[in-house]
């Protein structure tokens, strides 16, 4: 891709993603001017109830950006390591698994605050990784992309119904955990911001030290093992990668779909194959349509307000399908 | 001019999961020469090939790469000697050929840098011995089976590696194309000295482009030399279960088999025999 392509590509995205910040702290129950926001952020005063709501606005429109970013550069890891380009943390069953710690946390172990939702979600993130990893590499030919969506949604449904026996004969469960289990960025709090933060971006620096290798691994393991990659010592570290950034999320949030699988897709048609410029764009990109559906959530929702992740869904579906129609969807 | 390694494999035996394919092979690569390896299918010289490139771990033995064992060489460092065309590689959707090519420096990067000066030179030298400079920004999808193979061949050469290991770089091309393939590699073989080996199917092209030939059989080396030193009747009945007349190659001069099937075997073959 040359230069001057990648600094408007990236100008446009940013300017993008400068106007959802704008909306998210705009738009809403109470409807507040772009320049009255404006005003307010450079005063940074909370008398009155505008500049109260705006301020309150600040923790989900960080947060949406955060769990946003990380859901798409987890994505595209997740579809470089599995060379699947409908490989997602929810394909893969990395979110189930996510979804059985925390739920299983809050029914057994009465856990409550941020880091013990993330501690367990990256336990049952991981352990779900390397479980599917370890089903979809046995036999003839390794981990091939087909085994391991195989494994992933065959662990993914078993998993799904173990977290459904757990909630249903739990009322005081089922509350605790009836919006965290659509997707949700609008509990977040600047103590949960602050606790996933250091995961997060442990997550992305991993991921983009381990970019060049899984570019070569692109073109299939035996060509990469020509290249001098160490495969396996690369799938790990960037499923690693892809597992803190989506349990972390999915820890704070609950399971979202969609972004994940929606965003590298989008961005590889846009700025081509290269992870370098795929990962930066999905972080961005990611961001822009979360806090998009998170605006979209309260504006249709309203005077209450729909989860995050059921708008995701509804802008995802349609347009992945026409993705999928215009483009040959085939192996990375 | 680089100094050319040695690529040796000692006694090794080799398979997938308990299948054992090679059984007990001592080989050492000609420096600075085209190898074939011949040999019917599932004898097992894909498996060799794999071998000598790592990708497959030998159970017993080793390969030596100027008497240092492979598997204890730095991935990457053994990269910059050892280049590798497999079967079948994967073209990442929309990459364009200089893209494509630029992936072979992978052993000369550092993390998070990308391509230097030296790398973007490398590529154009691909891209040029290859003769595609003018495809340099053209989608390899949109590409056909003989461009096609041609990028994936500078991709290697991208790699800047002494010792070539390929393949069957000519399966699934056109006639036309296989013998153009074959020409650009004896080229890069006389104008760097690169040492190659390759796995070909047609035997006729083997004994033509090959300065030293392998011949396999059920997993064991049963023949090995120059074309017209080992391609005789007797070898070809041994390791391909055929009959067959050899007659000189019209155009080079080297073996060329001519078949003997069960039918239309009623022509004069001493009318045939020129050489």
């Amino acid at each position: 891709m040359k230069t001057s392509k990648i600094i408007l590509l990236l100008s446009v995205s940013l300017l993008g993603l400068s106007l959802c910040i704008l909306a998210s702290l705009a738009f809403g129950a109470r409807f507040i001017s772009f320049n009255e926001v404006i005003d307010i952020l450079i005063h940074s005063r909370r008398t009155t109830i505008n500049e109260i709501v705006v301020h309150e606005r600040i923790p989900r429109t960080v947060f949406g950006i955060m769990a946003g970013a990380a859901l798409g550069v987890s994505g595209a890891l997740m579809q470089a390591i599995t060379r699947n380009p409908i490989a997602d943390p929810s394909i893969l069953g990395v979110n189930t698994g996510a979804s059985l710690f925390v739920v299983g946390g809050i029914a057994f172990f009465r856990i409550s605050t941020p880091g013990e939702y993330i501690l367990f979600a990256s336990i049952g993130a991981a352990i779900t990784a390397v479980f599917v990893y370890g089903i979809g590499s046995m036999g003839q030919g390794g981990a091939t992309p087909i085994k391991l969506a195989l494994a992933g949604a065959a662990t993914s449904a078993a998993l799904s119904s173990l977290v459904s026996a757990i909630i249903l004969p739990r009322t005081d469960v089922m509350n605790a955990v009836r919006f965290w289990q659509v997707g949700s960025i609008s509990g977040a709090t600047w103590e949960g911001i602050v606790t996933v933060l250091p995961f997060l971006i442990v997550g992305v620096v991993l991921g983009l030290l381990s970019t060049p290798a899984l570019d070569a691994l692109a073109m299939g393991d035996d060509i990469a093992t020509g290249l001098g990659v160490r495969t396996g010592v690369v799938r790990l570290v960037g499923a690693l990668a892809g597992v803190l950034l989506c349990g972390a999320t999915t820890a704070l949030a609950g399971p979202i779909g969609f972004v994940g699988l929606m965003v590298p897709h989008t961005m590889r048609l846009i700025c081509g194959p290269n992870l370098r410029w795929v990962i930066p764009m999905s972080a961005i990109g990611g961001a822009i349509l979360l806090i998009l559906s998170d605006v979209l959530g309260r504006l249709i929702g309203s005077p209450s307000e729909l989860e995050a992740g059921i708008v995701t869904a509804f802008i995802g579906a349609p347009i992945l399908i026409i993705i999928a129609m215009r483009s040959k969807v085939r192996a990375l | 001019m680089k100094t050319s390694q040695s690529l040796k494999a000692n006694h090794i035996h080799a398979g997938y999961d308990k299948k054992i394919i090679i059984d007990g092979i001592d080989i050492t690569i000609p420096n600075n020469k085209i190898s074939v390896i011949i040999g019917a299918n599932a004898c097992g010289k894909s498996t060799l090939l794999k071998t000598l490139a790592r990708l497959i771990q030998p159970s017993v033995g080793e390969i030596l790469l100027d008497g240092k064992k492979i598997s204890e060489i730095p991935p990457k460092q053994l990269a910059r000697v050892l280049g590798l065309l497999p079967q079948s590689p994967v073209v990442p959707e929309g990459i364009t050929v200089a893209d494509l090519v630029g992936r072979g420096r992978f052993p000369y990067q550092s993390f998070l840098k990308g391509l230097g000066k030296k790398d973007y030179e490398a590529v154009e030298e691909a891209l040029e011995i290859m003769g595609i400079t003018d495809l340099a920004n053209r989608c390899v999808d949109e590409l056909s089976g003989g461009q096609r193979q041609r990028v994936w061949i500078a991709m290697a050469l991208a790699q800047q590696t002494d010792i070539l290991l390929l393949d069957e770089p000519t399966t699934y091309l056109d006639i036309t194309y296989q013998v153009e393939i074959l020409d650009l590699l004896t080229d890069l073989n006389r104008k760097r000295g690169t040492t190659i080996v390759m796995v070909l199917h047609d035997i006729n092209l083997s004994a033509r482009y090959a300065d030293y030939i392998f011949a396999l059989h059920k997993g064991k080396l049963i023949s090995e030399g120059t074309p017209a030193e080992i391609i005789t009747e007797g070898l070809i009945k041994q390791v391909f279960d055929l009959e067959c007349s050899v007659i000189k190659d019209p155009v080079s001069g080297s073996p060329f088999i001519v078949p003997k099937g069960r039918h239309h075997v009623n022509y004069q073959t001493s009318s045939v025999t020129t050489g």
